[in-house]
Parts: structure tokens; C-alpha cells; sequence
């Protein structure tokens, strides 16, 4: 953090209406604050629209939007996850991330400070991600329609993996690349009037390098990074309609302390919590010890384990062995999982 | 925390448990009452249910606070919610239980101020800070969640804090499953709830085994936990004894907590309550001792006349009452799931449709 640059602004700095009326205001805070802020990451032209060279190969285009809370927690913010989030759906299409849009709300009287400590994270994430932003867009809304900035990136890839999931068949490992529900634990812990003190952290990070070492090495059949709904929606969703099913170990899941610690108390099951960090993968079964030596080889994936197998019989189903030897169906989480009270 | 739950989940010492119960058990049928929520969960999350000969049957029992919880309760904290300047605070699970016309949540996005907490305290702390508002926190629960929040009610009223109250529905375990032996259900020995035990004591039930000459065992939440009180209460029942038995021990005490059990005498007095599909038990309740009425929400606020009415077809009542099985209930994973629950067993985490639902075997 560099101390200078915070003290460029006063508490009565905020985000004014004139800030997103497309005059001077507006370019104030775009050549003052956005594209300082972003560096090198930042849109070279300002133009209606940025011009993209042709890609080699096919083109994946996708957009996600976020409006999390709080803005700020331990191991990133709001700007991270837009880099992050996006960056992500596009590696999981196999697909080296070119280009990203970065499409702001900002609410009336939000501090200039936080955006800019926001936007900056949106910057660093992007040049850790390889990737750059090509055209953006700004608005102002009414005190008390928003909640300080909503944000909006889409995003364009260059599809350089193509994992065939039709190729999946029981013997397949099923990979998860680090620890379990580690973000939606953190965001748990941090909501307002929740004092738990934990060492936890958001995973929050982007993941194409990680795929590009893992694809390199070994032939995935299938990936996808589970956000909302977590590990156990994601595999029920690729498991619907086919004709095998997959069994995880209830003993073999990577989990931080915390989060198991957490789970207990509060009856929450790191299976259905977002991860903002990790992906699954399903890989041949001769090739799932090379896929976990290439992943833990990786800073980003040193806690990587196989976390169960794709198994025949039980069509369309995801099997839990637990612990206890028994087997259990595990379904998509119903809605927001809810605390329980004794 | 992680080597030390992992010794109440050992396979090992489960095979060996399920042994001695196969070994104990008659072979004329029994049915045994797992009392909490909490066990219920575990129950199907672990499928005890397979382990056990076919003559020892687990019947779920009324101990899932929010599932016997009265429509009446929901439809009041409605109302207070939409009384310009109260705003309500309730733990998270009674947010998605339907009211007649409305649930919290749907009454929040309609305008309704409701707020979700993990601390009662903070309740309190809200009102501190905002003296212009009215906080109202939803006091349900047996004996395990009242503390919780007895302990801020009793700050607030030793600070005169006059914009704090309390809509309360406090339930007591014994006179629950005093109810329950009255009514001669057929249930041959109960796994006494191992949370509310430590509150209570274990010596709590010793007049009810006496009484209905039934055996009891406080059991625990983990799987080995509860393997060893159904293992003991096995035995119990095949030997004719009616003895109250403690297989909980690190967590519930003969005497429990004095300390919560002082609070409870200073706050509350012991009254007539309505239990979702049980009725109305005698002593079954806490109410605010008179002296504290202006800390009662149900006192303070004039909410007119409620008219509640359970929603067509919900057969929670016969659920708690251990009468039927979830599958038992046409709507059960038809019109009432998780997503779109109809009865308040479907929606609380301890409740047994929830639990039946989210760990049944297949999903349409």
C-alpha cells in the first residue's frame, strides 16, 4: 500500500452524480482515478469501441457480474473476483483470456479512496491474469440505489484447450486443485456483526496459468471452476442426464481448518460454499497422479487432491462415501444455505 | 478440531458398535424416538438407519425448534416487521418459514424490516445504536437457544433499554415428551437431546422414566455419538429397564447449567404453549414474568387480530408427532422441497423433511 497515494483524498471525496454525466466530472475520474489506477492493464484508446485483432483459433465470449458484500475482505475485494471471476469462465473453456470490459455503478457518496484501492486490484489481477482491458464504461447512481459499486466484466479468450467431456467414463479422476469453500467461509466471517477471528482468506485468484500447466501435461476431459453452489453443484450438474455417476470421499476433500471448524459450528457443508479460486477437473484415470504433480507443483495448487471417481451404475447421480463406509446421494444446494440455530 | 471430531466418525469403532447393537437387540420390534433435529440430520447424513437390525426402528422426534413453531408466531413477526419503525432480528432459519400469507423474507421484499444474525447480541447492540428504531428479536428455541438470547434481554432490561423487546416462543423438552408418553405414543425408549441436556441435566427426565417406566439415553450429534445411545437404549429395552442413562457425558451434566437455569428463573415463568402438530402442552412454554411485560413484543405492540391458518395439506403436525414418515406426505418433494417449502419441516436444517429430502436416495 502506498501511503502517498491515500492521502490524495478526504473523507468528503466521494463519488458525485456529475461524476457520471459523460462531461468534465466524468473525465476527471477517468483519466484521474480509473486509468491511473488500472496502469498498464488499462483501455490504450478511448474510443466507442475497441478494435481486436483476429484470434487464431475460436473465440469463447463471456460476461459476469458483481455485486458482493462486503466490497472488501481478507485475501481481495470486489476488483479482484471481476478480474478473477471472468478470467476464470474463460480458462475453463480452455481458453487463454485476451480481453476484458470493465463496466461500473457507482453509487452516489462512495468513497473516491475505496475505488480507487478497487480499481487498482482490478489492474494488478488483470496483469497477474495476462490480460488487459479493451473498453469500459462508467455510471453514477442516487444515494441509496446501490451498494457503493456494482461491477460488470465480459470477457474474450482464444480457445486453446478443448477438454471433451463425451470422452468421460468410469475409472476418471475427479480433481479439485486446492482446499474447499474458502471463499464463501471468508465472506461468512466477515459479514457485519459476525466476530469470528480466523486466519482464513478468499481464493480468490485467477486460474489460466494453472489450467495451461495442467493441460499441457495431461489430457482433461472436463473443467469448471465451482463458484456459487460450490463443488458439490457443480459435479451434480455435470453428472445430470449421464449415463455413469461420480462417488467422492468424504476423508480425501482438501480443507482449511477453518473452514472445517467453521462447517461444524454453524452446520454449513464446505461442499455447497463458492470457491473463487480453484477448479475442478475430471482426468483419465492412468493420468490422475501426474495431474496432481503437475497442479502442486504450481503455487496455486499445492493443496490439489483427487477428490473422488467417476463410477458406473446410479446413472445421473453424485455419490458421497462418507467416512462412516455408507453411501449417500448429494443433491444441487436447494438456495443461500442458512445457519442453523442450535 | 478436525482429530478430534474425527474420533466420533471412526468407522472402525461404528462396525463395532453396530455389532453390539445386532448382538442386543430382540427380536420382537422396537421404536426408538431420537428427540432433536440435530440427530436427525446425522441419522440420515451417516445412514444410521442401514446399520441397524431391521427390529430396531428411529423415529424423529419433535425437537427441531423452528419446525414446531406455531404459524401464528410467523404471521405476528409479519406484522411487527411492518410497523413503521421496528425492525425484527431472527436467527437465520425462520426467515423462509411460510406464514398464512407470507414468510420474513417475502415480507422483506415487500418492505418488511427484517435482519438475519448470528448473535443475538447484536440485536441489542443495534438498539443501542439506533434509539429511534423499535428492535424486536424472535426468541424462539427449547432450552439450548435461550440463553442466547436471554442473556441480551437481561441487559437490556437492566439498562432500561426501551427499544428492545422480545416475541417469544420458548419451548421446554421434558413436558414436550411428557406430552408425548401421555398420549401413549408408541415409542419404547427416547435418545434425549444431548445440547438441551447440557442445559437442563440429565436428572431432568429421571421422573418421566419413573412416571412411564420408559428408558432414556442423552445422546450426542456425531455418528459414534449416537451409535452408543442407541446401543444403550437397545439394551435398555431388551432388559425391561427404564433407567435414565447418559451416553453424552462431555456436554451434558447431571445438574446441566446452573448458571443458564438461573437466568431462565429470573426472565421466564412456565406456561401453557402451542407446539406445531402437538397442540397446546401444559408447561410446555416460557413466558416473561409479568415485572418484564414492557420487554414483551406481544405486550408492546397492538398487532390486532391475526387470523392464521397452516397451509391445505401439510401434514408437519403428524411429522413431529412421529405419526407418519416424510415420504408419508403427498407433498413431500412434489409441491414442498427446499426451494418452495409449504410446511416448516421442509425449511429448517433440522427438520426431518429437509433432512429426508436432502439425503434421499434420488432427485426427480
Amino acid at each position: 500500500m502506498n501511503n502517498t497515494q491515500h492521502k490524495k483524498y478526504a473523507p468528503e471525496d466521494v463519488v458525485r452524480l456529475g461524476h457520471g454525466s459523460g462531461g468534465r466530472l466524468s473525465r476527471e475520474l477517468i483519466e484521474g482515478l480509473i486509468l491511473p489506477a488500472l496502469g498498464d492493464s488499462a483501455p490504450r484508446q478511448l474510443e466507442d469501441g475497441a478494435i481486436l485483432s483476429a484470434l487464431k483459433s475460436d473465440m469463447v465470449f463471456t460476461t459476469d457480474s458483481y455485486v458482493v458484500s462486503p466490497l472488501e475482505f481478507p485475501g481481495g475485494n470486489i476488483g479482484t473476483l471481476c478480474v478473477a471471476g471472468t478470467v476464470n469462465d474463460l480458462a475453463m473453456m480452455g481458453a487463454r483470456p485476451v480481453a476484458l470490459s470493465l463496466g461500473m455503478i457507482l453509487e452516489e457518496g462512495f468513497s473516491l479512496e475505496t475505488l480507487e484501492r478497487i480499481v487498482r486490484s482490478i489492474g494488478d489481477t488483470a496483469r497477474e491474469a495476462g490480460v488487459a482491458f479493451y473498453c469500459g464504461d462508467t455510471k453514477v447512481v442516487e444515494r441509496g440505489k446501490g451498494d457503493g459499486i456494482y461491477i460488470n466484466t465480459a470477457g474474450i479468450g482464444e480457445r486453446v484447450y478443448a477438454p471433451n467431456p463425451n470422452g468421460i467414463q468410469p475409472g476418471d479422476g475427479v480433481i479439485l486443485s486446492g482446499t474447499m469453500g474458502d471463499h464463501g467461509f471468508t465472506l461468512l466471517t466477515q459479514r457485519k456483526g459476525f466476530a469470528l477471528q480466523s486466519d482464513l482468506q478468499s481464493d480468490s485468484a485467477p486460474l489460466y496459468g494453472l489450467v495451461q500447466a495442467l493441460c499441457a501435461k495431461v489430457p482433461v476431459r472436463w473443467m469448471r471452476d465451482p463458484t456459487r453452489g460450490g463443488v458439490a453443484t457443480s459435479l451434480c450438474e455435470l453428472c445430470e442426464t449421464k449415463s455413469w455417476s461420480v462417488t467422492l470421499q468424504e476423508g480425501e476433500f482438501p480443507l482449511h481448518p477453518a473452514v472445517q471448524g467453521l462447517g461444524e459450528i454453524l452446520g454449513l457443508d464446505p461442499l455447497y460454499s463458492a470457491n473463487e479460486g480453484k477448479f475442478l477437473a475430471v482426468v483419465p484415470g492412468e493420468f490422475v497422479d501426474e495431474a496432481l504433480r503437475v497442479l502442486r507443483n504450481e503455487p496455486l495448487g499445492v493443496n490439489a487432491a483427487c477428490i473422488g471417481r467417476v463410477t458406473a451404475g446410479h446413472a445421473g447421480k453424485l455419490l458421497l462415501e462418507t467416512t462412516m463406509g455408507n453411501v449417500r446421494v448429494l443433491g444441487m444446494l436447494a438456495s443461500d444455505p442458512l445457519p442453523r440455530i442450535c | 478440531m478436525e482429530a478430534s471430531l474425527a474420533k466420533y466418525r471412526d468407522p472402525k469403532a461404528a462396525k463395532a458398535l453396530v455389532a453390539q447393537i445386532h448382538e442386543a437387540a430382540p427380536v420382537e420390534p422396537m421404536s426408538l424416538m431420537e428427540v432433536c433435529g440435530g440427530q436427525t440430520h446425522t441419522i440420515y447424513q451417516y445412514r444410521l438407519r442401514e446399520m441397524l437390525p431391521t427390529s430396531v426402528r428411529l423415529v424423529s422426534g419433535p425437537g427441531c425448534p423452528v419446525c414446531v413453531t406455531p404459524i401464528t408466531y410467523i404471521d405476528q413477526a409479519v406484522a411487527l416487521c411492518q410497523i413503521p419503525g421496528v425492525v425484527v432480528f431472527t436467527f437465520g432459519d425462520l426467515v423462509r418459514v411460510p406464514g398464512t400469507r407470507l414468510s420474513l423474507e417475502k415480507a422483506r421484499a415487500l418492505g418488511g424490516r427484517v435482519r438475519e444474525v448470528y448473535s443475538p447480541l447484536d440485536a441489542l447492540i443495534y438498539a443501542r445504536e439506533h434509539p429511534e428504531s423499535q428492535v424486536v428479536f424472535l426468541g424462539i428455541g427449547f432450552e439450548t437457544t435461550l440463553p442466547t438470547f436471554s442473556l441480551p434481554l437481561q441487559m437490556a432490561i437492566r439498562e432500561n433499554r426501551n427499544n428492545f423487546s422480545v416475541l417469544l416462543s420458548a419451548k421446554r423438552v421434558p413436558p414436550v415428551l411428557d406430552a408425548l408418553l401421555r398420549s401413549k405414543a408408541p415409542i419404547n425408549g427416547f435418545i434425549t437431546p444431548g445440547h438441551v441436556t447440557s442445559i437442563i441435566g440429565a436428572n431432568a427426565y429421571s421422573e418421566l422414566c419413573e412416571r412411564y417406566q420408559v428408558p432414556m439415553v442423552v445422546g450426542g450429534f456425531e455418528p459414534i455419538d449416537l451409535l452408543i445411545a442407541i446401543r444403550d437404549l437397545v439394551r435398555l429395552v431388551a432388559e425391561g429397564k427404564h433407567d435414565n442413562a447418559n451416553a453424552y457425558p462431555r456436554a451434558a451434566r447431571p445438574q446441566g447449567n446452573i448458571k443458564a437455569q438461573q437466568l431462565f428463573a429470573e426472565l421466564y415463568e412456565p406456561c401453557d404453549e402451542e407446539l406445531r402438530g402437538l397442540g397446546i402442552i401444559a408447561d410446555a412454554g416460557y413466558k416473561l414474568r409479568d415485572c418484564f411485560a414492557s420487554f414483551d413484543a406481544l405486550r408492546k405492540f397492538d398487532l390486532g387480530k391475526i387470523v392464521s391458518a397452516e397451509p391445505a395439506g401439510c401434514r408437519c403436525g403428524q411429522v413431529l408427532a412421529g405419526t407418519i414418515v416424510p415420504e408419508q406426505c403427498p407433498l413431500f418433494g412434489k409441491r414442498c422441497t427446499p426451494d418452495h417449502s409449504i410446511g416448516a419441516c421442509m425449511v429448517s436444517m433440522e427438520g426431518t423433511c429437509n433432512a429426508a429430502y436432502l439425503y434421499r436416495d434420488s432427485h426427480e
